[in-house]
């Protein structure tokens, strides 16, 4: 009926008539319907996906400069460009060109910082992101799936700053790529067959900078983008989580509207990022490749530290022994021979279990909580962490399990640093790989019912005014001040699940699976403190009024206790 | 503490969890709004308005600084570092002020000016229960009607073909490399198969040949093998498996082991540089404590016991090369290794 009619409809402004030419054209309108004014909780822990998502695309932009200029060519050449001390010496192309791009293109040595600075930014703010997720519960249902796509993102962000920080070919990256060689040799079986295939033969060659050029340039960045794409739609099909606080339930989304005020903030805070990382590539210099000279076999600096990301698994190879016993005695090697095969557990086995155990906790996780708590509803409420006291705590221990391995990465350097022997900076990293853990799971737990209770004690009392009064029989209080129902409701309106015992199921028997999930749910929730009900507020407050004087004295012994 | 749910030891375990929800606290709402100053006093608005204008102007100011140190400053085959640092520092700053006069600007602009009452929108569940249904039964009509359950016959040849189709990838990935065969087994030190010549030790990188006589005691030199700077093709390969470390140590401080006797000379040990952890240079030598240490892993192998390790992650004693003196009084290697240098493999005890 209106195919061949204009439309009657004509914008009343100038900004308007633009809008509208475009979906006449594009039937854009009920998109911007939907997302014009789309709600966006607002918090500065929700920033660190932000810094990631912009990191990534200050990757992308520095990272087509520099490909204009970078050649990956492992044939032999003689520098004879800017860097003087170089001067005559054999190297690479590779390595020449990244010498150039840092010496006699114009900007490029800043190019150069800003692209490894955005690289380094990219992996922590994905890492305190995943961290933070974590801590919050905000990889319960429905986000089980953004949750697994975000831990492919940590993989895939490892492998693009592995495979980019091999490029240059200097004497750094080519060390780097000879303990990957060496890793790769371990591998049961296929191991020699894998390393000869990636380096088209014999560690060096003259393949693998090609080849990892092409995974640095296209495959793994197109990767990241595509789960990035999947990852953002999710989001904004969940609509983002916020933090507990009055109004705020699973039934809604509180904070700004997506234009302007969130469109604003967000968007400055790419330039914010972009600025930052500029202000540490202009005073900070990363990776000075020309004072590690080119790939020699031969020597290598003391010292020498892979790029951060991959420091855990560095200090994981570092950590474990190769041989027990001394010279004399009984000696445990960790190599064995087995019907001829060499099987060098020493190198195979700290490069893959905790690597392994990390993300297979991980990626399991949301599945694991949901398994022993039988929850099947929606989250869109955050947990403060204190809250989920067990949870926080098994975050906490794999945080340390991860900080110990990272720190053995820099066991020479802590050794030198602290003048203490290297040795025993080994053991004690030994001694609390295994032991850390299970003191940060403690310690964590108990900070957090701590805190819970602090928590109930403000909730039911009000806070500390500092204000002491004399009562008429001698004694002396503080005076507490009532909290405001808004602050008090923060405090009271968590949930705290209780143990869920073994229940039978459909045929009426209480199977073994259903027993280890009882028991689970029973190391998960014993120790919990629950939220203040009304009830109790309303007893405290009567025996405030009451008895001041007895309440007090009950705190007081509470406090010593 | 009995109870250890008891959250208040205050309340020595009586605190109620049963019926939680009946005596849940009611929802107050948002918190009521409060206005800033903005808000309020027009012209605390108007001085956030010239503020976020200053931060803008920065920004403007940053990108002349960028443009400025861009062409003022030309970088060619002489330039010095001073002035590529130089550069890079203005370049840095000028972008660093560009963007965050802008960033700043806007999320000024956003906090002060913009309307900022939180609003609540209520969620709606990302499918409904109709679609649901829908959706299943589609799935599995789908799957009738291709009729896959009753005709297993098709599926299993299905699964058949799909899984061996992949092979041909696996064989393709097969050709980025040769085999490995025997090459991790062999060296440049071998004796040349046709004259029985044997390989001297050269100073790295110069290549100069080592008279016996010039290794005192304590000293350690950095070996390649006679002819390595000549290579034209395959030079790093041949190095990284090459790469020998020569120390001098009083013979009475070495434990010989039986086969072993006639490996040094005077005293004079040669042990492969790699590591057999997983293969970097083995490049610092204890000389007080005859240890030699690699910087990567901290591996650390005793001299004085034919480099048996005594701490870190290699597992392997590090291979030595067996040398002798020949007529003109020059080291060369007596063979090659008797085993593969580098980081252990599965086929190393046989090729």
């Amino acid at each position: 009926m209106s195919g061949a009619t204009a439309s009657s409809y004509q914008p009343p402004t100038k900004v308007g008539r633009i809008a509208d030419f475009v979906d006449q054209r594009t039937g854009a309108s009920p998109l911007l319907r939907e997302f014009g004014r789309k709600i966006f909780p607002d918090h500065w822990s929700f920033m660190f996906g932000e810094v990631a998502l912009y990191s990534f695309v200050i990757l992308l932009l520095s990272g087509t400069f520099l490909t204009f200029f970078f050649n990956p060519s492992m044939a032999e050449t003689h520098y004879e460009g800017a860097y003087v001390p170089l001067r005559g010496m054999e190297m690479s192309v590779a390595y020449q060109s990244s010498l150039d791009i840092s010496f006699e293109v114009r900007g490029g040595l800043f190019m150069r910082q800003v692209h490894h600075w955005a690289a380094l930014l990219f992996v922590v703010s994905l890492g305190v992101h995943m961290l933070r997720v974590f801590f919050t519960g905000a990889f319960r249902k429905p986000r089980e799936i953004n949750w697994v796509i975000g831990g492919f993102l940590l993989i895939l962000a490892m492998a693009a700053g592995f495979t980019g920080y091999s490029l240059p070919d200097d004497l750094l990256s080519g060390n780097g790529l000879r303990i990957i060689d060496g890793v790769i040799k371990s591998i049961p079986l296929v191991g020699t067959w894998i390393s000869f295939f990636l380096f088209g033969g014999e560690f060096p060659g003259t393949a693998i900078i090609g080849r990892l050029y092409v995974l640095h340039i296209l495959l793994v960045p197109a990767l990241i983008l595509l789960l990035l794409v999947l990852h953002l739609f999710f989001v904004v099909l969940h609509k983002h989580t916020q933090y507990p606080g009055p109004g705020r339930n699973d039934g809604n989304v509180v904070g700004y509207p997506l234009g302007p005020v969130y469109a604003a903030k967000a968007g400055g805070f790419f330039f914010i990022v972009f600025g930052v990382v500029a202000l540490m590539a202009a005073a900070f210099t990363i990776n000075p490749i020309w004072n590690y000279g080119p790939y020699d076999p031969s020597p290598v600096s003391a010292g020498t530290q892979p790029d951060w990301y991959i420091g855990w698994v560095d200090g994981a190879l570092r950590l474990m022994p190769g041989v027990l016993g001394s010279v004399d005695g009984y000696r445990q090697h960790f190599e064995f021979v087995i019907f001829g095969q060499t099987l060098t557990l020493n190198v195979l086995l700290p490069a893959l279990v905790p690597a392994g155990i990390v993300f297979t906790v991980l990626f399991t996780y949301p599945w694991i909580e949901r398994w022993i708590t039988k929850d099947d509803r929606e989250h869109h409420v955050l947990d403060r962490p204190r809250n989920a006291p067990t949870r926080t705590a098994i975050g906490m221990a794999g945080f340390t399990f991860y900080c110990v391995m990272w720190a053995a990465a820099a066991s020479d350097l802590i050794a030198t640093h602290f003048h203490v022997s290297l040795n025993d900076v080994t053991y004690w990293l030994r001694t609390l790989f295994f032991l850390g853990p299970i003191i940060a799971f403690v310690v964590t737990k108990r900070v957090a019912l701590g805190l819970q209770r602090k928590d109930r004690e403000i909730a039911l009392h009000g806070r500390e005014t500092g204000r002491i009064v004399r009562l008429p029989h001698g004694e002396f209080i503080e005076v507490h001040a009532p909290l405001d129902e808004y602050k008090r409701y923060r405090l009271v309106s968590f949930e705290s699940p209780a143990v869920l015992p073994a229940q039978p199921n459909a045929r009426g028997i209480v199977d073994r699976k259903e027993r280890r999930r009882a028991k689970l749910s029973r190391w998960f929730f014993e120790d919990r403190v629950a939220p203040v009900t009304v009830a109790e507020l309303e007893a405290a407050h009567e025996h405030g009024h009451e008895a001041i004087a007895a309440h007090e004295e009950e705190t007081a012994k509470s406090l010593g206790h | 503490m009995g109870n250890h749910s008891d959250g208040a030891p205050q309340h020595g375990g009586a605190v109620a969890t049963a019926g939680q929800t009946e005596q849940a606290f009611a929802d107050p709402g948002l918190p009521p709004h409060r206005p800033r100053l903005a808000d309020l006093d027009p012209r605390a608005a108007k001085r956030a308005e010239r503020q976020v204008t200053a931060l803008f102007i920065i920004s403007v100011i940053g990108t002349v600084v960028f443009l400025v140190a861009y062409f003022a400053i030309d970088l060619g085959h002489d330039s010095d570092i001073a002035t590529i640092r130089l550069q890079n520092l203005l370049l840095g700053l000028g972008t660093a002020f560009a963007m965050l006069g802008i960033g700043t600007g806007i999320v000024h602009w956003a906090k002060a000016l913009m309307p900022d009452h939180e609003v609540s929108e209520a969620r709606h569940g990302i499918r409904t229960d109709e679609d649901r249904e829908a959706a299943v039964k589609i799935v599995d009509d789908i799957l009738e009607e291709t009729g896959v359950k009753r005709r297993p016959l098709i599926r299993n040849t299905l699964i058949g073909a799909t899984v061996l189709s992949v092979f041909p990838a696996v064989a393709v990935f097969g050709d980025l490399g040769p085999r490995p065969d025997q090459k991790l087994r062999h060296t440049m030190w071998a004796p040349d198969e046709a004259t029985g010549q044997k390989v001297r030790l050269t100073r790295d990188p110069d290549g100069t040949p080592i008279k016996a006589s010039e290794v005192t005691i304590g000293s350690a030199f950095h070996v390649i093998p006679e002819g390595l700077n000549e290579l034209h093709e395959g030079k790093l390969n041949e190095k990284a498996k090459a790469v020998v470390l020569l120390m001098r140590l009083n013979p009475a401080d070495l434990n010989i082991s039986a086969g072993r006797e006639n490996w040094s000379y005077n005293g004079i040990v040669a042990y492969s540089k790699i590591c057999t952890h997983v293969g970097c240079p083995v490049a610092l030598y204890e000389q007080q404590t005859h240890h030699l240490l690699c910087p990567c892993h901290q591996s650390t192998f005793d001299l004085t016991n034919e480099c048996a390790v005594i701490f870190g992650p290699a597992s392997r004693p590090l291979p030595q090369l067996p040398i002798e003196v020949d007529a003109e009084g020059y080291l060369v290697a007596s063979s090659d290794f008797h085993e593969p240098v580098g980081p252990s493999y599965w086929e190393r005890e046989y090729s």
